[in-house]
């Protein structure tokens, strides 16, 4: 399955109406941004324009602050975002030789999407599992003490749910 | 009807509660045995997680750690009735690691059903939330400094004259800012209120509110955390259903209303000027001080902004009195310490602690020595801010001002443990690494100190003759340290230079005397 198949097409009318509700919000870019990622997967460059008509920013606004946080995406993810802390806790506990595990077994660096589509590879910093380490996130799912093994069967096991 | 705890918090389930759960329901449905599955928080003993609990009427029989293969044994052996088996931990209240601590903000964590208000009120919720609504706002502030209690997010200002300085500046608006931007590694605290009693951290900002006179309140959470995201949003409308938030809290007709926020991935925004930037909707870029956020934080206005564990420690102060908490602790640190023991130890978890024990009890008496086996070698304390104590250091007491007399940092209570295999040279490397991946970019010392630090450290360790990169590296230290707008830059040099310091070796160097001398 590509990944094209989890995320809708960009599509300008639903992103409007996912903006709607946030008109009367103060501060309301960082809730848009994550409007618009939550369904789209990422945030498509055509958001940037509709973004700052809504709220009255410039262009140039939208642009820095898309880029200023590392959670939003300017290319769509893969189906799956698997997310492997490389904080000290984790450190201590070999998360180092499990991120070079699952770059080797998925043939991808971090920040990249393996070829199919099935996962995209991230590094995280801290994700308050520091007891249970390592730990890894995928998607919205906390998994502690992943061992290589472990991470093999996680991610098989999530690559055909 | 048997009753079985286990708990929802995430660090359980990411070691299979879940799984486990659903074993123990198919198990009893199996035999016929009426079954009450409550989902409580965790108690912090992460090492025995999934730790599953049962009532008796000798209290509750903890077991642990549960896999999914294990259940059935435990249904054949009655460990429905407490019965004997080798996971068998014996009474809860009673395992040393929980009965030897001294917990007042986590009294209910793992006690009770998170997310159940009927739970919260029976043990002492909005207690404190009742008291505070009959005393003025000013008796509120005396309080809550009478306490003593100081940010637990690391910097650890007092509380209360934050708060008074808020309740002083005239503004037709204020705010409520909890920062759950909990990004330093070692540290959970923040998580495990959330997840685990929520209610607490949204009476304690309600209070907050009532003390200044601020109706809104924002908690700005970072997006690594999603089940945290889930329970406060779903606490947070149990409680307007309740009326504990909303127009008339507590039928008091004072108002004060609560949203949860999402971070997206900037360690940089658990600063408090950075975050209320991004809470605003801007880039989370560091804001020069004063103006202090008391006087004009969030969007101009007076604003309170407290760590999580600050405002979740507020219920017990009300409830039980400020003098109560203000008993516990030692010198100027007052009360207790929740305290995350992390990284390569034994039992890691969760341990609060009134100020004054030392770091080698929470090390070898809590935290039962290395998971390894090997020797520990160090303990990073207060995130990838914070010192590399050596073991002599171990000695250190838990309390604000004896950390910084050993050139260290206790911040939010975060203790990283590594054994004899670490390469400090290595960590040293990375704690420039992290600084310049995650620096807001607004001062130089930060934004290109980083970046040359990491340079400087890698002529250091190739180099023949160390003398001059030394020098160097001390130089740049120096003035990230003195010449960086906030902590990210100018705590940076206190992992690098406490790990040359104290481990002189890793970076080829002979020995501390020779250091000195070239320093």
């Amino acid at each position: 399955m590509s990944a094209a198949a989890r995320w809708p097409v960009w599509n300008e009318a639903v992103a409007s109406s996912l903006l709607e509700p946030l008109l009367a919000v103060p501060g309301p870019l960082l809730p848009a941004l994550h409007a618009v990622q939550g369904h789209f997967g990422y945030v498509p460059a055509e958001a940037t324009q509709l973004l700052a008509t809504t709220f009255n920013l410039s262009r140039a606004e939208v642009h820095g602050v898309i880029t200023f946080y590392d959670f939003f995406r300017s290319e769509p993810p893969g189906m799956r975002i698997v997310r492997i802390c490389q904080a000290e806790a984790c450190q201590s506990m070999g998360s180092e030789a499990l991120a070079a595990h699952a770059k080797a077994r998925l043939g991808v660096d971090f920040h990249h999407t393996t070829a199919d589509g099935a996962i995209s590879l991230e590094p995280v910093y801290c994700l308050g599992n520091c007891a249970c380490a390592p730990a890894i996130l995928i998607d919205e799912r906390l998994y502690g003490r992943v061992s290589p093994a472990r991470f093999d069967a996680l991610v098989l096991a999530e690559e055909t749910p | 009807m048997i009753t079985v705890y286990v708990p929802r918090d995430s660090a359980a389930r990411s070691v299979g509660a879940d799984e486990v759960a659903a074993a123990i329901t198919h198990e009893a449905a199996r035999r016929q045995l009426p079954l009450r599955l409550v989902r409580n928080g965790s108690w912090g003993m992460f090492w025995l997680e999934p730790l599953v609990e049962v009532a008796t009427p000798a209290g509750r029989i903890a077991y642990g750690p549960v896999t999914v293969a294990d259940v059935p044994g435990l249904f054949d052996a009655g460990f429905e009735r407490g019965a004997p088996h080798p996971l068998r931990q014996g009474p809860t209240s009673e395992i040393g690691y929980l009965k030897n601590q001294e917990r007042l903000t986590f009294a209910r964590v793992g006690l009770t059903d998170p997310l159940s208000l009927d739970d919260y009120r029976a043990n002492e919720g909005l207690a404190g939330l009742e008291r505070a609504l009959a005393m003025t706002p000013a008796a509120i502030v005396d309080a809550l400094t009478t306490s003593g209690l100081r940010g637990r997010g690391g910097a650890a200002f007092p509380t209360g004259i934050k708060w008074r300085t808020v309740l002083n500046t005239e503004s037709p608006q204020k705010y409520i800012v909890c920062n759950a931007d909990e990004g330093d590694s070692g540290t959970f605290s923040d998580r495990m209120i959330m997840e685990d009693d929520p209610y607490t951290l949204i009476e304690g900002m309600t209070i907050a509110g009532i003390a200044v006179g601020a109706t809104q309140g924002y908690i700005y959470l970072r997006f690594e955390y999603p089940d945290a995201w889930q329970t406060l949003n779903e606490a947070i409308a149990r409680a307007y259903a309740a009326g504990v938030l909303g127009a008339s809290v507590l039928g008091s007709g004072k108002r004060f209303d609560l949203e949860v926020r999402l971070g997206a991935g900037a360690y940089i925004c658990g600063e408090e000027t950075s975050l209320l930037e991004s809470l605003e909707g801007k880039r989370g870029q560091i804001r020069f001080k004063p103006p202090l956020p008391a006087v004009q934080g969030l969007f101009g206005k007076p604003t309170v902004i407290n760590n999580v564990i600050s405002l979740a420690t507020v219920p017990v102060i009300f409830a039980r009195g400020a003098e109560y908490y203000r008993d516990f602790g030692m010198g100027r640190s007052r009360g207790t310490l929740p305290l995350q023991l992390t990284g390569n130890l034994a039992r890691g978890g969760l341990v609060e602690k009134a100020f004054g024990l030392k770091l080698s009890e929470l090390l070898y008496d809590f935290g039962g020595g290395s998971a390894s086996g090997r020797p520990l070698r160090t303990v990073q304390v207060g995130g990838p801010l914070g010192a590399y104590l050596p073991s002599s250091l171990f000695d250190t007491l838990v309390d604000y001002e004896a950390f910084a007399a050993v050139g260290g940092m206790l911040g939010h209570g975060g203790v990283v443990a590594f054994d004899d295999r670490v390469n400090m040279a290595k960590m040293a490397r990375y704690a420039f690494e992290f600084c310049a991946l995650e620096s807001c970019g607004k001062c130089t010392p930060c934004r290109i100190g980083s970046t040359r630090g990491v340079e400087v450290m890698d002529r250091l360790l190739a180099a023949s003759n160390k003398t001059r990169e030394l020098g160097l590296l001390n130089d740049l230290c120096d003035t990230m340290t003195h010449g960086s707008l906030c902590a990210l830059g100018g705590l940076t040099p206190l992992p690098v230079q406490s790990a040359v310091k104290h481990f002189p070796e890793d970076f080829g160097l002979a020995a501390p005397a020779a250091l000195a001398q070239s320093a």
